[in-house]
C-alpha cells in the first residue's frame, strides 16, 4: 500500500524534521484507520506511509510512518500511538541511524530525438526499464529518497511524465544504536 | 454448552460481575433482550440512550466499578456518543454494547445502520466489531479488562444481529493472556530512579504544592495522599475531577484550583517552586494561559498514561505509575522535609484576605444560589453524593459544598456536558442506594435530560434535584455580561416556562418551589424527608449572580478576578 497523499511535486522537498516510526500492529480491520484518525485528531502530520504484512507473521503488519516531527514532539506522537490497543511495538528510527528506501515508477513519453538523452538519465540513475513501447518507456528506481528526488527532478525536463512513488520503508543501520 | 450469541453475551456480562445495565432496546439488539429476562442482572429502562450513558457514568464514578449500557444500532448508538465522549475525557470506565445490523447487511446503508465503531474510534479507549458468536466472550472480557485497567475509559462492543442470533459453544477466557491483546500493557513497574529524583526535588522545595487530579480517585489513593501530605506538610489543591480525594475540612487543603478556583489554591500553584501533579493533566481550565502558568515551578508528574508527560507543560521528573503506588513509593523514600512555615504563612494570609465569598442573602429573595447549596449541604447526611450539570451551578456546587470523601462529587469535567446531572445521579443512586443523592442542576441543564426522572420514578430511584433556576443559560450570560459588553444573545430561558413543579409532578416526582430563604429551608427539609420517589425543587435564584473568583479566558492565573467586595485588598 502506498501513501494516499496526492503527489505534490519535487519542489515540496522536505525541509522539516522527519522521523521514521516503524510500527508493528495487529493485522485487524480498521487498524490503519485508527492510526490515521489519531494523527488527524491530534494534529500530527504524516509525510509518508507504507503498510505490509510483517515478516513471518500472519497476525501482524508493519506500518512505516515518516512523521513530521515539527508538527508535534516525537514523544507525544509515540506516546499517543502506544495507547492504541492494536499497536504492539514502535521503533523510532532517527534518519541518520536508518537505511531508507523508496520505490519510484515513471512512464515517460518521448519523441525519438529525446530517447538517447533519456537512456543516459536512466543509466546514470541506476534505474531499470520495466516496460516499453514505441512511444514510451516505464522505469523503476528502488533507492534512497534523495536518489528518487534527484531522478524525479531530472525527469521534469520531459513533456509527458506519469510518476508514482511509494512511502518509504526503513530498517536500523547495522551496528548502530536506535532509540 | 450450546448458547446463542445473545445468551453468551448476557452470560459474559454476568461473568464480568455486572449487576446493573442501563439501556433501551431496538431492532438490532432485540435478540439480546430475550435472555436478559432470565438473568439476575438488573436492567434500567431509560427514556433516551444519552440517559443510559450518563447513568452508567454516574454508577461508575460512585462505585469505582465499570458502568454498562446496552443500546440498539443507528440512532440508538449515536445517541450514546455524547456520554462516550464524556467518559473518554474524564477517564471513566464504561462498557457500551451496541446492536448492529447483520454482518451481511453492513456497508449497504441498511435500516438503522451506522458505523459506530468508526464514529467512536477517537472517543473510546478501544472498540470492537464482533464478527462471530464464538468471539463474544473474549470481546466482552477484553472490553472490561481494557475499560478498567491502566488509564480507565470507555470501550464499545458492536454486536451484529446475526452474531447474537447464531449458536456457539460456550467458553470463557480463563486468563488475561487469552484475551488476545498483544499490544495492551497497562501496568508498569515504578522506576526507582524517578522516585529518587522526585524525592530530591521535594526535599529541596520551599513552596511545594500537591496538585491532585482525578487519577488520585481512580487509583483509590486518598488514604495514601492524606498520609503523605500530613507527613510532608505540603499544601494540597484538588481539581474539579478530584474533589473529595482529600477532605475539604483538612487544614492543609487550599481548595480547588482553576478558572473558578479558590484564590489561595490558584495563587499557591502560581507562586509554587514545585508542583507535584498526582493524576492530573494540566488542563487549560487549571493552567490558564500556559505560558504564564506557575512560572517558577519545577514539575513532578505522576500519571499512569505516559502520553500526558510533556503534553502541556515540560516536566522535570515523570513517574509512570498509578497515583497510589507512586505515593507509597514517594512516602517510603522521603526522609527529610523542609520547614514550610514561611510558605504556610503566605498561604494563610491569602486565605484570610480572599476567602470564598458572595453577596449577603436578602430575606425576601431571589435566592443566592451559593446559599441554596450551602443550605442543602448543611441539611444532608455526611457522605451525601452530589452530581451536577455544567455551568455556573456546577462551579458553585464544586466551591460551596464540603467534600469529605471519594466518590461524593460527580460531574462532567473535561467534556462539559450539559444535562449530565440528572442521569448521573440516577446511576449513582443505583450504585450506592445507601447514600442520599442530590443533583445540583441548572434550569438549562435540567431541560436537556429531565425525562430520565420518568425512569427514576418507574425504577424507584429516589434522587433529589435542586434546580438553581435563574432563568438563564447562566455561565454564557456571565461571559456576555463581563466580556461582551452586556449584550445578551440567546441566553434567556424564562423562570416559568416550563413550570418545573408541574413537570416534576407529571413525571411522578414530588415538585417543590422556593422563592425566599424561609421557603428554601422548608423545602430542603421536606425533600430530605422523602425517600420513596424523586423530588425536584425549583429554587428561584438571582440571575445577576456570577461565579467568582474567575480567571478570564486566555489570561494567566495572575489575572484572577476575585469577588467585587474583595477588590483592592492587598495581601
Amino acid at each position: 500500500m502506498t501513501t494516499p497523499e496526492p503527489y505534490v511535486g519535487p519542489t515540496a522537498a522536505p525541509v522539516v524534521q522527519h522521523h521514521i516510526l516503524s510500527v508493528l500492529v495487529e493485522n485487524k480491520a480498521g487498524v490503519l484507520a485508527r492510526i490515521a484518525g489519531l494523527f488527524a485528531r491530534r494534529g500530527f502530520n504524516i509525510y509518508s506511509l507504507a503498510v505490509a504484512p510483517a515478516e513471518g507473521h500472519a497476525l501482524f503488519s508493519r506500518i512505516t510512518i515518516v512523521v513530521d516531527a515539527d508538527s508535534a514532539p516525537l514523544e507525544q506522537i509515540v506516546g499517543q500511538l502506544n495507547k492504541l490497543v492494536n499497536v504492539v511495538a514502535i521503533t523510532d528510527l532517527a534518519p541518520k541511524f536508518a537505511i531508507e528506501r523508496e520505490l519510484l515508477l515513471a512512464t515517460i513519453r518521448t519523441e525519438v530525438d529525446e530517447q538517447t538523452n533519456l537512456m543516459e538519465i536512466i543509466a546514470a540513475a541506476n534505474a531499470a526499464i520495466v516496460d516499453v513501447d514505441a512511444h514510451a518507456v516505464t522505469v523503476m528506481l528502488a533507492a534512497t529518497p534523495e536518489a528518487c528526488d534527484a531522478l524525479e527532478r531530472t525527469l521534469e525536463g520531459f513533456a509527458e511524465v506519469e510518476l508514482h512513488r511509494t512511502g518509504r520503508v526503513a530498517l536500523p543501520r547495522l551496528g548502530k544504536v536506535t532509540s | 454448552m450450546k448458547l446463542t450469541g445473545a445468551q453468551a453475551l448476557i452470560k459474559s456480562l454476568e461473568e464480568s460481575g455486572v449487576d446493573t445495565i442501563f439501556g433501551l432496546p431496538g431492532g438490532a439488539i432485540l435478540p439480546v433482550y430475550d435472555p436478559l429476562l432470565d438473568s439476575s442482572i438488573r436492567h434500567i429502562l431509560v427514556r433516551h440512550e444519552q440517559g443510559a450513558g450518563h447513568m452508567a457514568e454516574g454508577y461508575a464514578m460512585a462505585t469505582g466499578r465499570p458502568g454498562v449500557a446496552l443500546v440498539t444500532s443507528g440512532p440508538g448508538a449515536t445517541n450514546i456518543v455524547t456520554p462516550i465522549a464524556n467518559a473518554h475525557m474524564d477517564s471513566t470506565p464504561l462498557v457500551v454494547i451496541t446492536g448492529q445490523v447483520p454482518t451481511s447487511a453492513i456497508g449497504t446503508d441498511a435500516f438503522q445502520e451506522c458505523d459506530i465503531t468508526g464514529i467512536t474510534m477517537g472517543i473510546t479507549k478501544h472498540n470492537f466489531l464482533v464478527q462471530s458468536a464464538s468471539e463474544l466472550p473474549r470481546a466482552i472480557a477484553a472490553a472490561f479488562h481494557i475499560a478498567t485497567t491502566g488509564r480507565p475509559g470507555p470501550v464499545l462492543v458492536d454486536v451484529p444481529k446475526d452474531v447474537s442470533q447464531s449458536m456457539m459453544d460456550w467458553w470463557w477466557p480463563s486468563s488475561i493472556s487469552e484475551l488476545d491483546l498483544p499490544g495492551y500493557q497497562p501496568t508498569v513497574d515504578i522506576n526507582q530512579a524517578d522516585i529518587d529524583a522526585a524525592v530530591a526535588l521535594i526535599e529541596a522545595a520551599e513552596r511545594p504544592v500537591l496538585y491532585v487530579g482525578g487519577g488520585t480517585l481512580k487509583s483509590r489513593a486518598s488514604q495514601q495522599l492524606i498520609a503523605f501530605a500530613e507527613r510532608s506538610n505540603i499544601p494540597v489543591v484538588t481539581t474539579l475531577m478530584a474533589r473529595g480525594a482529600f477532605p475539604d475540612s483538612h487544614p492543609q487543603h487550599l481548595g480547588m484550583p482553576g478558572m473558578h478556583g479558590f484564590y489561595t489554591a490558584v495563587m499557591a500553584m502560581q507562586r509554587s517552586d514545585l508542583l507535584i501533579s498526582l493524576g492530573a493533566r494540566f488542563d487549560d481550565r487549571v493552567t490558564g494561559k500556559v505560558d504564564g502558568f506557575a512560572p517558577e515551578a519545577k514539575i513532578i508528574h505522576v500519571d499512569i498514561d505516559r502520553a500526558e508527560f510533556n503534553k502541556v507543560r515540560r516536566v522535570d521528573v515523570s513517574i509512570q505509575a498509578n497515583v497510589k503506588d507512586a505515593l507509597i513509593a514517594l512516602d517510603a523514600s522521603t526522609s527529610t522535609v523542609k520547614n514550610l512555615d514561611a510558605w504556610w504563612k503566605t498561604l494563610r494570609s491569602w486565605q484570610a484576605d480572599y476567602p470564598l465569598t458572595y453577596d449577603p442573602p436578602t430575606s425576601d429573595g431571589p435566592l443566592r444560589p451559593q446559599l441554596v447549596i450551602e443550605s442543602i449541604a448543611r441539611a444532608s447526611a455526611p457522605g451525601t453524593i452530589v452530581t451536577s450539570g455544567v455551568g455556573q451551578h456546577q462551579m458553585w456546587a464544586a466551591q460551596h459544598w464540603q467534600y469529605e470523601e471519594p466518590g461524593t462529587w460527580i460531574n462532567s469535567g473535561g467534556a462539559g456536558t450539559m444535562g449530565f446531572g440528572v442521569p448521573a445521579a440516577i446511576g449513582a443512586k443505583v450504585g450506592r442506594p445507601d447514600r442520599t443523592v442530590w443533583t445540583i442542576d441548572g434550569d438549562g441543564c435540567f431541560q436537556m435530560t429531565a425525562q430520565e426522572l420518568v425512569t427514576a420514578r418507574a425504577e424507584r430511584i429516589p434522587i433529589k434535584v435542586a434546580i438553581l433556576n435563574n432563568a438563564y443559560l447562566g455561565m454564557v450570560r456571565q461571559w456576555q455580561e463581563m466580556f461582551y459588553d452586556e449584550r445578551y444573545s440567546e441566553v434567556y430561558l424564562s423562570p416559568d416556562l416550563p413550570d418545573y413543579v408541574k413537570w416534576a409532578e407529571a413525571m411522578g416526582c414530588v415538585g417543590l418551589r422556593a422563592t425566599n430563604p424561609q421557603e428554601m429551608k422548608d423545602v430542603i427539609e421536606e425533600a430530605n424527608s422523602i425517600n420513596d420517589v424523586p423530588v425536584v425543587i425549583d429554587f428561584r435564584t438571582d440571575s445577576s449572580e456570577k461565579v467568582f473568583p474567575m480567571v478570564p479566558s486566555g489570561a494567566t492565573n495572575d489575572e484572577i478576578m476575585v469577588h467585587p467586595s474583595q477588590r483592592g485588598k492587598r495581601s
